[in-house]
């Protein structure tokens, strides 16, 4: 089942040997995500779960292990296709009609939490996620809010090719009446979740597979019970002064590891983890950049009206008498994703691009094209 | 029965047997639909819903459910129950009120249209009105309606006022949506019509998760008085579509108070119903899903009230969803932009001869339940609400600015709700806590 997470826990020798002021537990970003929805499943008894597979199987990716044995099923539901799991290839048939379902139940003050096995399913549903979650509450004047979530993993994994790895943040995102969230951290996976959850708004929650078994340090403040991020503000990851990174979910692990990079260059770089993609934290970037003069945004996703496009016109609208250098935009290549693990490395940014994005920002000179 | 958990979630067995029944009820469907062999290609010239020989379709004996009336559609004439009369005075006068404020509603609707007034889709009614009467007015107020793009005579029933739907036509602030929805998207959340839905298809899942939450609330949450049932009405068209046999599916398999009612009139836009589908009798298609499916003859609206009883009542019980398939036809064309050119003016003809409100007013001549008098002040009363309700449009206020970007989200500032009901960000504790930022 759930491990406990208490604050009484015995922690790990090692950790005595770090220096945080509260205890530090290790927690995986799937422990938090379980954790999240288990107490708000707790403390709100009309928060449900739907989906393929979150029951009986524990979940696709195991978010929602331990949740039916703890709840039972009417509140953890399989959606139809479990009967059916040497199917597993026509997963994506029903997501138009239990999506619609979730909206459905929202109308009336019921909370489902839907969980979409990856997000590239949730194209079948996108009538609902567009047209009955997002703009009910605008096209009926304010009478019905729809207090949804939906909850998935969004982006590329490993090698599981096209039809398997589009990142979603920028569809999403530009359409009014949603709310967009992507963690990195399990900080952040447990705090947004839960405002997700408690949001009266339909909310697009993108996760990443690949972050599911990443462990990151928890302060005993985000172990409560009661913790809650805000939505649309962005969190100042690390503190710099030559140039502003952002990024989301992933790539803030890898803007991370670019800017130690960078560091023993003499280049210090402030990362900004956007975790809110919509409301974009404006504010946050543009104070960001007026202090550092350059800006490189990060993301997985096409680039072509991707997150970074819409960052970079927002910098060039509020701040353009700050930058010192024309903004750069590192994304996925402009092709949906091939297999061979070679040519995958390459259609997503890595942190030799991100090092070399920004020090193009600083005027270091660096040749543009990648190398295979 | 109770309802246990376990009903809940598990699938229930596949009644045997039903198939090899069903085929020996209805041999071919295409029968008494086509002459000779139906062209997969042919023109709807070809392909004319032919009601003679006569048609006696009958009602599959779904195992889990007695079955409902049969009907006969051959002729527009009303069946009388072998006991005494189907209603009383009142509630006929009460369903023929109903009926000609959608009627007259929707022709005022096409004079203001062509006067300007209403712009943009305008899907009329006219013809239909049996099925939203004999349905709607059977329900209680917390009950919900969803429907279609042709919503505004769904919503007249449900008791959404005529002012209200006028003036969310007129786009204008005391519409019931304050004009931000318009003709496609009519919301009222006193009268528990959610929708209004422009694709088609798209209430069905919304009207699914309505059914659901009802359950909900009475299983889960304990709600004991948690009995309310859920209509999602759509056409003919939908039945194609993949979202309506998902939703049948889930339906059935989780024992949801839902009724399912098709408005089949033939024509989906200018696709006759016969040209597009493999198996046109919709009805059927609820026993393949484990449901009750009945066909109703939707030009009579006792019958309709009849079928809508048993429905409504096995729904309630908590004994699952029906698909009911009503027999209509729209007077009018798919919107006041369509010319119409391709229905048989004698079809039409041969529907116009069975209007809802004069077999219902036939009807209650000659059984003695009204006289000519009190129908015609009935009439006058309706001419003058909905005199009223274009006058009250007209002069209303049309939204301030203001109002352009207000309602996009239940609560915009972005920081959630807390428990307490109150703004989270305005706790002053909120960013000192354990929100770090």
């Amino acid at each position: 089942m759930l491990r406990a997470i208490r604050h009484k826990n015995i922690l790990p020798a090692f950790s005595a040997f770090r220096a945080f002021s509260s205890s530090a537990k290790e927690m995986t970003v799937r422990e938090a995500l379980n954790s999240a929805l288990d107490e708000e499943m707790s403390a709100d008894p009309k928060v449900f779960l739907m989906g393929e597979e979150v029951g009986e199987y524990q979940g696709a990716y195991k978010i929602t292990k331990g949740l039916l044995d703890k709840y039972g099923p009417e509140r953890v539901l399989d959606t139809p296709i479990t009967e059916e799991m040497a199917l597993i290839c026509l997963l994506n048939i029903l997501q138009a009609g239990f999506t619609g379902i979730g909206v459905g139940a929202a109308y009336y003050g019921l909370r489902p939490v839907v969980e979409f096995m990856t997000f590239n399913f949730s194209m079948q549903a996108i009538d609902h996620i567009i047209n009955s979650a997002a703009k009910s509450n605008y096209m009926s004047a304010g009478q019905i809010s729809v207090p949804i979530v939906f909850r998935g993993p969004n982006g590329a994994a490993a090698g599981v090719g096209a039809q398997h790895s589009q990142c979603y943040a920028a569809w999403y995102a530009s359409c009014p009446g949603l709310k967009v969230l992507s963690p990195y951290s399990s900080e952040d996976a447990r705090g947004l979740l839960k405002a997700a959850i408690r949001d009266p708004d339909p909310v697009v929650f993108l996760e990443n597979e690949l972050l599911y078994g990443e462990s990151f340090p928890v302060s005993a403040e985000v172990l409560d019970s009661s913790f809650c991020l805000p939505i649309g503000k962005a969190k100042i990851e690390r503190e710099g002064k030559d140039v502003t990174i952002t990024a989301f979910s992933k790539m803030v692990g890898y803007a991370l590891k670019a800017a130690e990079i960078l560091a023993k260059e003499g280049i210090s770089a402030e990362v900004i983890n956007l975790r809110s993609i919509r409301p974009l934290d404006r504010s946050t970037i543009n104070a960001s950049v007026r202090k550092t003069n350059r800006l490189v945004t990060v993301e997985e996703g096409f680039p072509q009206h991707g997150v970074g496009a819409e960052i970079c016109t927002s910098v060039i609208e509020e701040s353009f008498g700050y930058l010192d250098a024309p903004v750069e935009r590192i994304a996925g290549a402009d092709v949906p994703m091939p297999y061979a693990a070679n040519l995958e490395r390459m259609a997503v940014p890595q942190v030799e691009d991100i090092v070399r994005a920004a020090k193009r920002a600083c005027y270091r000179s660096v040749p543009l094209a990648a190398t295979a | 029965m109770p309802l246990s958990a376990t009903n809940f979630a598990q699938p229930r067995p596949v009644p045997v047997g039903i198939r090899s029944n069903e085929k020996s009820l209805s041999s071919d469907p295409f029968r008494f639909r086509f002459r000779g062999s139906p062209s997969f290609l042919g023109s709807p010239h070809s392909l004319r819903f032919n009601p003679t020989p006569p048609l006696k379709l009958a009602i599959p004996h779904c195992r889990r459910s007695a079955a409902a009336a049969v009907t006969d559609v051959s002729n527009g004439t009303m069946v009388k129950s072998s006991a005494n009369m189907l209603i009383t005075k009142e509630e006929g006068l009460e369903l023929y009120e109903d009926m000609i404020l959608g009627r007259f509603f929707e022709d005022m609707c096409a004079q203001m249209y062509y006067r300007g007034k209403m712009f943009g889709f305008v899907h009329l009614y006219n013809g239909q009105e049996a099925v939203s009467t004999g349905f709607i007015k059977l329900l209680k107020k917390e009950d919900t309606v969803v429907s279609t793009y042709r919503d505004h005579v769904h919503a007249l029933s449900k008791g959404v006022p005529a002012r209200a739907v006028m003036s969310e036509l007129f786009g204008k602030a005391t519409g019931c949506c304050r004009g931000q929805g318009g003709s496609m998207h009519m919301f009222s959340k006193e009268h528990n019509l959610i929708g209004g839905f422009a694709f088609i298809g798209e209430g069905i899942p919304v009207a699914t998760g309505a059914a659901f939450s009802s359950k909900y609330r009475r299983e889960v949450l304990k709600e004991a008085s948690a009995d309310h049932v859920t209509l999602a009405f759509f056409g003919d068209g939908t039945c194609n579509n993949g979202q309506f046999y998902e939703c049948l599916n889930m339906a059935a398999l989780w024992k949801l108070p839902i009724i399912f009612v098709v408005e089949n009139n033939l024509w989906a836009i200018g696709m006759s119903h016969l040209r597009a589908t493999s198996d046109p009798e919709i009805w059927k298609k609820g026993p393949a899903f484990g449901m009750a499916g009945v066909h109703v003859d939707g030009m009579d609206v006792l019958k309709v009230r009849e079928v809508a009883k048993e429905a409504i009542e096995r729904a309630r019980r908590g004994d699952g969803p029906t698909l009911v398939e009503c027999e209509t036809y729209r007077f009018r064309g798919h919107s006041l932009a369509d010319p119409d050119e391709l229905r048989d003016p004698a079809e039409k003809a041969r529907y116009a001869a069975r209007d809802p409100i004069s077999a219902l007013k036939k009807y209650m001549i000659e059984n003695k339940l009204a006289n000519e008098q009190e129908l015609k002040s009935i009439e006058k009363k309706i001419d003058e609400v909905l005199d009223d309700a274009v006058e009250f449009s007209d002069e209303s206020p049309l939204p301030p600015r203001s109002q352009l970007l207000e309602n996009v989200f239940a609560d915009s500032k972005g920081f959630g709700i807390g428990p307490d009901g109150k703004y989270r960000c305005e706790d002053p504790k909120f960013t000192q806590g354990t929100a770090h930022v």
